[in-house]
C-alpha cells in the first residue's frame, strides 16, 4: 500500500497527488512513468511522473479525471492509500547537451512537460515554454513553467487567458521570429502532438513526443502499447515513451486509443452513479 | 496390485458446461481413486520414471505412500525435490516426461503420476497444520528476480538450505506466468497462492511492484546479497508482422491472457476491460494458443478457430489440452498461415486472411517446413485475432546490467553451473532457454540453487564476508 501524502485539485478535472514511494523516488527521471492500481478490483493505469523528491521519498503524479479509474483515484484523500504503485517505467528523456529547446505542453500533458522543462533549465539550457488549454479555468502549472522558462507563452482556445489560439501558432511565431531550437519537445493530446510535428517537420526541427497508449504491465509483456514508429513496431513502455515525433504514426495511435471507448464510457457512468448513490 | 491396463479416469466438468465458466476443468482424484491408481505402480527398483522428471522426484516412493494412505509422507517425499507439487501435478507434460518412461506404459497406460502428484499436493494443502519446523538459517542472503516457476523453485530450494531469500516481482501479485498466463480453469490461482504461502512459511520474502532493471538494478542487489538469480522469463510477445496487425481487436496472447487471468477482466466487478468477441481466431498451436482459445469461449464467443501453419501431428500443445479444447468446441484449421488482418473503416478487426499450406522439406528444427499453396488464400471472419506465436526474453535486465552476455535472440548466456557472465549472478528458465515449460524452468531454478549454494560456501570458505546485512 502506498500513502497519499498530499492532494490538490489543480482545476475541476485535474488533480495532483504526492505519493510516498521511496523506491520509485530514488530512481525517477523526467519522461518516466508509473503504473498504479487503486484497489483490488482496479485496472493498472500508466501515469507520467510529474515530480519527485529523493530525500522525502515522494513521487508526484498529476492526472485528469477522464474515466472510471481516475474518478475512483480522485475519491481518495491525503492520508489514504493506493493499492499498487510501480516504477519508474520507460526510458528517461534524453536532455543532456541540448542548448535551446521549445517545450510544448497541452492540457494535462503540461504536468509531464514540466519536469522536462525544469531539468533543461537546471542543465543550463534556454527553455521556451508554450502551454495551451481550452480556457482559463483549465490552466495549470503556469507559475511553475514561468519559473523555469526564458520565454513563456500561454495559449487558450477562447483567449480567456494568455493569447487566443493553438500552441502551434505560438510555436510558429517563435520560429519565424528567428529562434533556432535544437529540439522541440511536445507533450499533450495526440492531435496536438501530431500537428506540432507537422509544423516542425516543415521547418526541419527535431521533435520528441511522449506517448501514453493503453498498457497493462508497463514492462514489455502485453504488447498492448504497440505503436508504429518509422514503419517499425515499437512498445511505448520499454522503447519509449519518448519517440521521434516525425516518425510516429499518430493516426494509428489515435485509432488504437479508442478500443475500449464504449467500455470506458459505461464504466465511467457506472462509477459516477455509484457516487451519486453514496451521497 | 491393480492390474488394470488403463489409468483411473480423471473426473472433469462436462465440456458443455465448462466452456462457459472459469472453474477448474479437471476435478481431481478421490482418496479411493488415488489409492487404487497407486496400486498400479510396480515400484521398479531402477525407477525409470524418476529419470524422466526434470527435478528428479522419487516417484515410486511417494506413490508407495499413497497406496498405504500416508499422504503427508508422500508430500514430504515430493517436497524434497519440488516446491510446487500442486502446480506441476496440473500443468506438467507428464506424457513426455515421467509417464513416458513408466513400465506399465509398455502394455497399456502408464501410472497416472501427474494425477497422483496433484492429489497428494491438494490433500496436503487442504489438511496441513501450521508448520512448526524452523529451518536453521545460515546467515547468507540471495535475491531472486521474478516470481515465476524458475524463481519459485530456486527460492524454495535455497530456503531449505538455510538462505534468506528475497523474491522481487514486477507485477502486483507473485507467481509470474502461473498467475498472468495459465488460466484459472487449468490452474486455479488459489493453488498458486497457497504454493507461495508454503514458500513464505519457509522464510522466503516476496516484494511485489519492483521492476528489476528499473526500480532496482542487478548491481544494487549484488551490493546487498551474496548472489542473485535471474528468472525473469520470456515475457516479450512476438507478433506476426503481417499487414493490419494494428487493428483494434488484435491481441497478443500475453495481453489477452493477462487481462483475463491477472486482471480478472472476465468478472463483472473488475475494472479492466476486454473485448467480448463473438468470433475469435487464435494464431499458433502451443499450450498458450489453447489457453487463449478456451478463454475466448468462456468470454462468450460463438466461434473460436485455431489456425496453425503445420499439421495436427506437429501441434506443440499437450495432447490433453488439444483434446479439452476440441471437446469444448474449439475449431482447428491446420496447414493454415495468416497473411493479413482485415479491418473495417473504423479499424476494427473483421477477419483474418489466410493461406493454405503444405508440408515441404524439413527445416532447421527437423520438422517439415510449411510452404504456401498457390491460390490457396481464404478468409476467416473474426472480430478478434489473438496472436500466440511465442515470446522472447525481456531485454530490460540485459540493457541495465553492464557485462551481462546474451544470445543474439536475447537469451541470457550461462555456463554449466548456470552462472551468467557476471560473477555471483545466475539465471535459469525461459530467460535462458526461450519459452519452454513450467517444469523445465523449475528444474533450472533448482539446479541454479545448488550452484549458488556451492558458490557461496566456496567464497565464504575463502574468507568472503557475510552479505546478509538485514
Amino acid at each position: 500500500m502506498y500513502k497519499i501524502l498530499e492532494k490538490e485539485s489543480l482545476n475541476p478535472t485535474v488533480s495532483k497527488i504526492v505519493v510516498h514511494c521511496p523506491a520509485v523516488a530514488q530512481k525517477a527521471e523526467p519522461g518516466q512513468f508509473i503504473i498504479l492500481r487503486v484497489d483490488d478490483e482496479g485496472e493498472r493505469i500508466p501515469l507520467t511522473i510529474a515530480d519527485f523528491d529523493r530525500v522525502k521519498g515522494t513521487v508526484t503524479v498529476i492526472y485528469q479525471i477522464v474515466g472510471a479509474t481516475t474518478h475512483k483515484l480522485d475519491r481518495l484523500c491525503a492520508g489514504e492509500f493506493i493499492r499498487d504503485f510501480v516504477g519508474p517505467l520507460g526510458r528517461p528523456s534524453e536532455l543532456e547537451g541540448l542548448k535551446k529547446v521549445a517545450v510544448v505542453g497541452g492540457g494535462v500533458g503540461c504536468a509531464i512537460a514540466l519536469p522536462t522543462a525544469k531539468k533543461l533549465h537546471a542543465l543550463g539550457a534556454e527553455v521556451h515554454s508554450i502551454i495551451g488549454f481550452r480556457n482559463k479555468d483549465l490552466v495549470i502549472l503556469e507559475k511553475d513553467f514561468r519559473a523555469v522558462s526564458n520565454v513563456f507563452k500561454l495559449m487558450t482556445d477562447d483567449g480567456s487567458a494568455g493569447s487566443k489560439g493553438l500552441v502551434t501558432a505560438a510555436l510558429e511565431d517563435l520560429v519565424k521570429s528567428g529562434n533556432v531550437y535544437d529540439e522541440v519537445i511536445a507533450i499533450g493530446p495526440l492531435v496536438m502532438m501530431k500537428f506540432v510535428c507537422k509544423l516542425t517537420e516543415k521547418y526541419g526541427i527535431k521533435t520528441v513526443v511522449s506517448m501514453n497508449p493503453i498498457m497493462i504491465d508497463g514492462t514489455g509483456m502485453c504488447g498492448g502499447c504497440r505503436l508504429t514508429v518509422g514503419g517499425e513496431m515499437k512498445f511505448a513502455c520499454v522503447d519509449g515513451p519518448d519517440f521521434d515525433g516525425h516518425k510516429v504514426d499518430f493516426d494509428e495511435a489515435i485509432q488504437r486509443g479508442r478500443i475500449y471507448a464504449e467500455f470506458e464510457k459505461r464504466a465511467y457512468e457506472k462509477e459516477c452513479n455509484l457516487i451519486k448513490g453514496a451521497r | 496390485m491393480n492390474n488394470s491396463l488403463k489409468k483411473n479416469p480423471m473426473p472433469t466438468q462436462d465440456p458443455k458446461n465448462r466452456a462457459h465458466n472459469f472453474d477448474e476443468v479437471a476435478l481431481g482424484y478421490t482418496e479411493d481413486a488415488a489409492k487404487s491408481e497407486a496400486e498400479r505402480c510396480l515400484n521398479c527398483k531402477n525407477k525409470p520414471c524418476k529419470a524422466g522428471c526434470p527435478v528428479g522426484i522419487d516417484i515410486p516412493s511417494f506413490i508407495r505412500e499413497v497406496a498405504c494412505g500416508d499422504y503427508e509422507a508422500a508430500y514430504k517425499i515430493i517436497q524434497k525435490s519440488s516446491s510446487l507439487a500442486a502446480v506441476c501435478g496440473r500443468v506438467c507434460p507428464q506424457e513426455t516426461q515421467c509417464e513416458c518412461k513408466c513400465v506399465r506404459g509398455i502394455k497399456g497406460e502408464p501410472v497416472g503420476i501427474g494425477r497422483l502428484e496433484r492429489f497428494v499436493a491438494d490433500y496436503h494443502n487442504a489438511h496441513k497444520a501450521p508448520t512448526t519446523e524452523k529451518i536453521k538459517t545460515n546467515g547468507h542472503a540471495v535475491a531472486v528476480v521474478g516470481s515465476g516457476p524458475a524463481s519459485l523453485a530456486c527460492a524454495g530450494e535455497l530456503a531449505l538450505r538455510g538462505y534468506a531469500v528475497t523474491v522481487y516481482e514486477a507485477l502486483h501479485i507473485a507467481g509470474g506466468v502461473l498467475v498472468y498466463g495459465i488460466p484459472e480453469f487449468r490452474l486455479p490461482k488459489a493453488i498458486v497462492a497457497s504454493e507461495i504461502e508454503n514458500l513464505k512459511e519457509r522464510g522466503v520474502k516476496f516484494v511485489t511492484n519492483t521492476v528489476v532493471g528499473r526500480t532496482l538494478l542487478i548491481d544494487e542487489l549484488l551490493g546487498k546479497f551474496d548472489a542473485v538469480f535471474i528468472g525473469s522469463g520470456a515475457g516479450l510477445p512476438n507478433f506476426m508482422r503481417v499487414k493490419g496487425e494494428e487493428n483494434n481487436g488484435v491481441y497478443s496472447a500475453n495481453e489477452y491472457l493477462t487481462r483475463i487471468n491477472l486482471m480478472k477482466a472476465y468478472r463483472d466487478g473488475a475494472d479492466t476491460p476486454i473485448k467480448h468477441a463473438k468470433s475469435v481466431v487464435v494464431v499458433g498451436g502451443g499450450n498458450v494458443a489453447m489457453d487463449a482459445a478456451r478463454c475466448a469461449l468462456r468470454l462468450g464467443a460463438d466461434k473460436v478457430t485455431v489456425v496453425y501453419r503445420r499439421s495436427e501431428a506437429e501441434l506443440p500443445a499437450r495432447k490433453e489440452e488439444v483434446e479439452h479444447a476440441k471437446e469444448e468446441g474449439v475449431d482447428f484449421k491446420f496447414l493454415t498461415a495468416p497473411v493479413e488482418v482485415l479491418g473495417d473503416d473504423n479499424k476494427n478487426v473483421i477477419g483474418l486472411r489466410c493461406n493454405q499450406m503444405t508440408l515441404g522439406e524439413p527445416d532447421a528444427s527437423g520438422r517439415r517446413r510449411p510452404v504456401p499453396i498457390d491460390g490457396g488464400e481464404f478468409t476467416v471472419d473474426a472480430d478478434a485475432v489473438i496472436v500466440a506465436i511465442g515470446t522472447s526474453p525481456n531485454p530490460l535486465i540485459k540493457n541495465t546490467t553492464p557485462g551481462i552476455e546474451t544470445q543474439e535472440w536475447g537469451g541470457i548466456v550461462v555456463d554449466e553451473t548456470l552462472m551468467t557472465s557476471r560473477e555471483g549472478v545466475y539465471a535459469g528458465g525461459d530467460a535462458v532457454t526461450g519459452a519452454a515449460t513450467v517444469i523445465l524452468a523449475m528444474g533450472a531454478g533448482k539446479s541454479a540453487a545448488e550452484s549458488i549454494d556451492e558458490y557461496i560456501k566456496r567464497r565464504y570458505a575463502a574468507g568472503g564476508e557475510i552479505r546478509d546485512k538485514r
